[in-house]
């Protein structure tokens, strides 16, 4: 059996998948794990450019699919972390170039010779999005603590349940802002899940050197492993992993602001 | 009243009993009366015969069976305590018992069988349907019922249910409801957490109201004065 296939996804664009995805895969392959990143995006990729890797590819996943290369020789190695891989999409394709079917055939391929399988998925819930999920074992929702992304990923957790077979549904809250959910004026973490009411696998701050990083082409796990994002992206990969590392709150509210909530003063 | 010759109603049709004492062919007669005294009411009718311990060979049981065809009526069996009895029956193809449906019958002559009549259906309940869901209803998903409609669960926003009845949710209600959407305006809409993006009750349309202070409570929602109106739902507005 070999690797697990994680899905990330999102519903609405934007909210930081490719990013997630390149972060908790340099953070998986650092603390030891084989991980190869497919990049499901086909038509619009990008995974490839925020890892870094954009100037190495040379076959990509519809290459493989239409056979004109084998699977190894498509994979594109991360020179700065060892046993990092990426699939990249293609950038010429229609996304109907490749079924999901396909996506099953391709991923078992790859279970045999890694830990983790990490999909990036299109944003949306058509043909992309249904690529993505069918060889999933788990899927990884992305949101942002803000109402439009929390509708969307609502609405993908509604599809992923729909399906036949079961499949291990957990959120990561990206781009939280304390001061801003502090004031009341940014959802908080309670409030996201008490709307999705599903596993809550980490918190990650916003942080604009985000941004800088996957401008550079290097995640910002990999060029500064000390940052509050990074360390977050770090306790998704071990709690994926199967440690127990408690979540902190990170608007940590203070006496006060808990007291004044239940006087009915907050929010 | 002669006592002679009791009727019972069996399973596939009448069970005779004639009973011991007198003569066989003055008794045979006495039934041919009873039968046709009674117009057409045992045309077609199946017989089985119950002689108790009356020892009766084949010719008389053949007679009985010509007498009773000459008036339409089939003779099915005879059950009887005598060996001798059973055994012509047995020669002439008849069956010597009842079928075990047919041991708890009740007796047509002295009483009545039950009428078959369905209990009084209060007319609250005739008709009422409905489905139940017991999970979270999210964002996209569409519930139609021409009933009922409970849900075990949040309905979150982006969700939508149309109904004809009621709408009760046993959860947050977040999402777009219609009760009464074929026009009753009776129809309610409860929840834990009344917060619907719209609510709709027959013609009626009214939306949350943007911040609800204090604490989340139970509602009911309905059409009052002209208009949709919440009110708490708990043991004082059960009516």
């Amino acid at each position: 059996m070999g690797a697990r296939v994680i899905t990330i996804t999102s519903g609405k664009g934007g909210v930081g998948k490719t990013t997630s995805t390149a972060n908790l895969a340099v953070a998986l392959a650092q603390l030891g794990k084989r991980v190869v990143c497919v990049d499901a995006d086909i038509g619009l990729r990008n995974l490839d450019v925020v890892m870094g890797l954009e100037n190495r590819i040379v076959y990509d996943l519809v290459d493989v699919v239409e056979g004109r290369c084998g699977l190894r020789q498509a994979l594109v190695r991360d020179k700065r972390v060892p046993q990092l891989y990426l699939l990249p999409a293609s950038q010429t394709h229609d996304k109907t170039a490749v079924s999901p079917q396909d996506m099953v055939t391709l991923t078992n391929q790859l279970r045999a010779d890694y830990d983790v399988v990490l999909i990036d998925s299109p944003a949306g819930i058509e043909w992309g999005f249904r690529n993505a999920l069918a060889p999933a074992d788990e899927v990884i929702v992305v949101t942002n603590p803000e109402i439009p992304a929390v509708r969307d990923a609502d609405r993908i957790i509604g599809v992923i349940e729909a399906e036949e077979r079961s499949i291990a549904v957990s959120v990561v809250i990206n781009r939280a802002k304390p001061d801003m959910i502090r004031r009341g004026e940014m959802m908080s973490v309670a409030d996201v899940l008490e709307v999705l009411a599903v596993t809550l696998l980490g918190i990650v701050p916003e942080d604009r050197r985000v941004t800088t990083a996957s401008n550079n082409g290097a995640p910002l796990t990999l060029a500064d492993r000390h940052a509050p994002v990074s360390r977050a992206f770090v306790e998704i990969a071990r709690r994926l992993l199967g440690e127990e590392i408690p979540i902190r709150d990170p608007a940590g509210e203070g006496v006060w602001l808990r007291m004044a909530r239940r006087l009915g003063l907050g929010r | 009243m002669d006592d002679s010759i009791t009727l019972k109603g069996i399973k596939d049709g009448l069970l005779v009993t004639i009973k011991p004492g007198g003569k066989w062919s003055e008794r045979m007669k006495r039934l041919a009366a009873l039968i046709d005294g009674q117009g057409n009411f045992f045309r077609g009718a199946r017989v089985m015969l119950s002689v108790g311990a009356r020892n009766l060979g084949q010719r008389e049981l053949q007679s009985a069976q010509k007498m009773l065809a000459k008036r339409d009526v089939a003779l099915i069996g005879v059950l009887s305590e005598s060996m001798n009895t059973t055994g012509a029956a047995l020669k002439l193809g008849l069956r010597v018992d009842l079928g075990a449906a047919d041991m708890v019958t009740s007796p047509v002559a002295q009483v009545a069988p039950l009428p078959h009549k369905p209990p009084r259906i209060d007319p609250e309940e005739r008709g009422t349907h409905g489905v139940l869901l017991r999970r979270t209803l999210r964002n996209g998903r569409t519930v139609h019922s021409d009933g009922h409609v409970v849900v075990l669960g949040d309905v979150n926003a982006g969700a939508v249910i149309v109904a004809e009845g009621d709408v009760i949710v046993w959860g947050r209600l977040r999402g777009v409801v219609h009760a009464g959407a074929g026009g009753d305006e009776a129809a309610v809409v409860c929840a834990l957490y009344l917060a619907p993006t719209q609510l709709r009750i027959a013609g009626y349309i009214s939306i949350s109201p943007e911040a609800r202070p204090g604490k989340p409570q139970p509602e009911k929602a309905m059409v009052r004065n002209g208009r949709i109106e919440a009110v708490a739902w708990d043991y004082r507005n059960m009516g």
